[in-house]
C-alpha cells in the first residue's frame, strides 16, 4: 500500500469537507477497498473512514413507512435488524460473503462499488429504492451505470438507502462457491405498481431489470408465467465458472425460484 | 505516525501507527501477539480473525486506526486465566480439529464468535458460519465436531466421514 493520511470524522459534514481534499477517498468497511489498496490499484492522499459517523449507522423506519438503512451500516446489522420489516432484504444481507465480511462491509460501500456480481444492487433496483447522498436523492433506476460505475460524483457520500416495502419479495442467489459472490442472483419484488425483477452477476453491464419477466409476472405472479420466456446469451458474462448461455439460463431459473419463494 | 490506543485481551495498549498499518500488523509487529496468523492477506482465508468489540473481523482487512478505542480479543486472550486451554481451544485438541495449526487461531476466534451468537448451533450452522475460514489440512469434519463439542452438545454420533 502507498502511504495515506487516515481520518475518522464524526459527522457527514466533516466527512464531506475531508473528502474535498485532492485524491481523498471514502472508506466504508474496507472489504473491497483495502485489498485493492494492497494491490496498489489506488493511491489516495487520505482515507476518510465513514464508520464513526453515528447518523450513517443503523436501520430505522421512515415517516412514509420505508425502511431506512444508514450508508455505513454493516451487512450483519441489516441481516439482524431488517428481518422483521423486510425479510427478503435481511436474508440477502445475511448471505453476503462470510460473518467477518458482514461485520465490516457496508451497504454504502457495496453500492458505491457496484461490483457486477454484488448482491445489494439487485435488491436496490428491484425494490425501487432511493439512494440518499449528502447532496441529493437518486432513484435506483438512475444510480447504476454499468460495471463498477454509478451516478455518484467524486466526493459524494451515500448517507442512507430508503427501501419501500413490497407486498412480496425474495432473492434467489446461485452462489459461486469459492468467492461466495453471485454467479447469478435475482431479486423479485411485487408492489402495488407491478412486479420488478433485477438480475446481478449475469450481465457484462452489471445489474439490470428483466422487463419481459416483469410484464409477465405483473399479469400473473407465478413461476409458470415466465416458463415460455428466454434470455438471450448476448452480453452475458462468460468465464471459467459458466458460459454466457449458462448464465442466461440461470437468469430464468433463479427468477422462477425467487417467485416461488416470495 | 499517529498514536492509537485500544484494549487488547483486556489490557490497555497503545502504539505509533501509520494510516496504512493493518490491525494484523499492529497486533503481530507492534504488540508481539503473533498468535494471529496472516495467511492470504487478501481477506479470503480467515486465519487472521480476531474479535473487535465482540464481533469477528479479518484483522488483515481493517486499519488499526479505524478500531482505535475498541476492545480487541485475539487467540492469546482465549486461554483460561490459569493459562490452560479455553473451552473452544480444548475442544479442538480433544477432537483433532487441527493438523498444522495455521488456520486454527482464526477458526477458534470464528467458532467463539458463533457460540456467543448461537450457543447451540446445528452442524449446518457451524459449516455456514465457518465459510470464511479456510483449512488446507483437516477436511473440516473434525473442526465442525470440535465446535459442536465446545457448545456442550453430544458429538459421539458425528463421524469424521
Ligand atoms: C471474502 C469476501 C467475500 C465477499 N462476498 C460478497 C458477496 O457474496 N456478495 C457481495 O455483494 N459482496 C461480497 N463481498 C464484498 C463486500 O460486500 C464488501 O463489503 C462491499 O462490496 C464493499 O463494502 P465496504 O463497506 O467494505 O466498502 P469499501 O471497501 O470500504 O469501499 C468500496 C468503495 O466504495 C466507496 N465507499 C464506501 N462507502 C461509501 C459511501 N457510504 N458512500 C460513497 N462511497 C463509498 C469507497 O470509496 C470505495 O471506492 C465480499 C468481500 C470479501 C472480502
Ligand atoms: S490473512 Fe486475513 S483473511 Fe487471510
Ligand atoms: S490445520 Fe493446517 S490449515 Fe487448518
Amino acid at each position: 500500500m502507498y502511504a495515506f493520511d487516515f481520518e475518522k470524522p464524526k459527522t457527514v459534514a466533516e466527512a464531506v469537507s475531508a473528502l474535498a481534499r485532492e485524491d481523498a477517498m471514502a472508506l466504508g468497511g474496507g472489504q473491497t477497498l483495502i485489498p485493492s489498496l494492497k494491490q496498489r490499484l489506488a493511491a489516495p492522499s487520505a482515507l476518510v473512514s465513514l464508520t464513526g459517523i453515528a447518523e450513517m449507522r443503523g436501520v430505522c423506519t421512515g415517516d412514509d413507512g420505508a425502511l431506512c438503512i444508514g450508508g455505513a451500516t454493516p451487512h450483519a446489522v441489516v441481516a439482524a435488524e431488517a428481518a422483521g420489516k423486510y425479510p427478503a432484504l435481511a436474508a440477502l444481507a445475511g448471505n453476503i460473503g462470510d460473518p467477518a465480511v458482514r461485520n465490516r462491509g457496508t451497504i454504502g460501500g457495496s453500492l458505491a462499488n457496484n461490483d457486477p456480481a454484488a448482491d445489494y444492487p439487485a435488491a436496490v433496483l428491484a425494490s425501487g429504492a432511493t439512494i440518499v447522498t449528502n447532496t441529493r436523492r437518486i432513484a435506483a433506476d438512475d444510480f447504476f451505470e454499468g460495471l463498477f460505475t454509478t451516478a455518484l460524483e467524486p466526493g459524494e457520500i451515500i448517507v442512507e438507502v430508503r427501501f419501500p416495502i413490497p407486498a412480496r419479495a425474495a432473492y434467489a442467489k446461485f452462489q459461486q462457491p469459492a468467492s461466495r459472490f453471485a454467479l447469478t442472483g435475482v431479486f423479485v419484488a411485487k408492489t402495488a405498481g407491478g412486479v420488478r425483477v433485477a438480475v446481478t452477476g449475469a450481465s457484462e453491464n452489471g445489474v439490470f431489470r428483466w422487463s419481459e419477466a416483469e410484464k409477465a409476472l405483473s399479469a400473473s405472479f407465478s413461476a409458470d408465467a415466465i416458463a415460455g420466456l428466454s434470455v438471450p446469451a448476448d452480453g452475458m458474462v462468460g468465464d471459467l465458472h459458466g458460459t454466457p448461455a449458462y448464465r442466461a439460463n440461470l437468469v430464468k431459473v433463479m427468477t422462477q425460484r425467487a417467485v416461488s419463494a416470495a | 505516525m499517529t498514536k492509537v490506543t485500544m484494549t487488547v485481551n483486556g489490557r490497555a495498549v497503545s502504539g505509533e501507527v501509520e494510516g496504512r498499518t493493518l490491525l494484523s500488523t499492529f497486533l503481530r509487529e507492534g504488540l508481539g501477539l503473533t498468535g494471529t496468523h496472516v495467511g492470504c492477506d487478501t481477506s479470503q482465508c480467515g486465519a487472521c480473525v480476531v474479535h473487535v468489540d465482540g464481533k469477528a473481523v479479518k484483522s488483515c482487512t481493517v486499519f488499526a486506526s479505524d478500531v482505535a478505542g475498541a476492545a480487541v480479543t485475539t487467540i492469546e486472550g482465549m486461554a483460561n486465566p490459569d493459562g490452560s486451554l479455553g473451552r473452544v481451544q480444548q475442544a479442538f485438541q480433544d477432537h483433532h480439529g487441527l493438523q498444522c495449526g495455521f488456520c486454527t487461531p482464526g477458526m477458534v476466534m470464528s467458532a467463539a464468535a458463533l457460540l456467543a451468537e448461537n450457543p447451540k448451533p446445528s452442524e449446518a450452522d457451524v459449516r455456514h458460519y465457518l465459510e470464511g475460514n479456510i483449512c488446507r489440512c483437516t477436511g473440516y469434519h473434525n473442526i465442525v465436531k470440535a465446535v459442536l463439542a465446545a457448545s456442550g452438545q453430544d458429538v459421539s454420533g458425528v463421524a469424521a466421514e
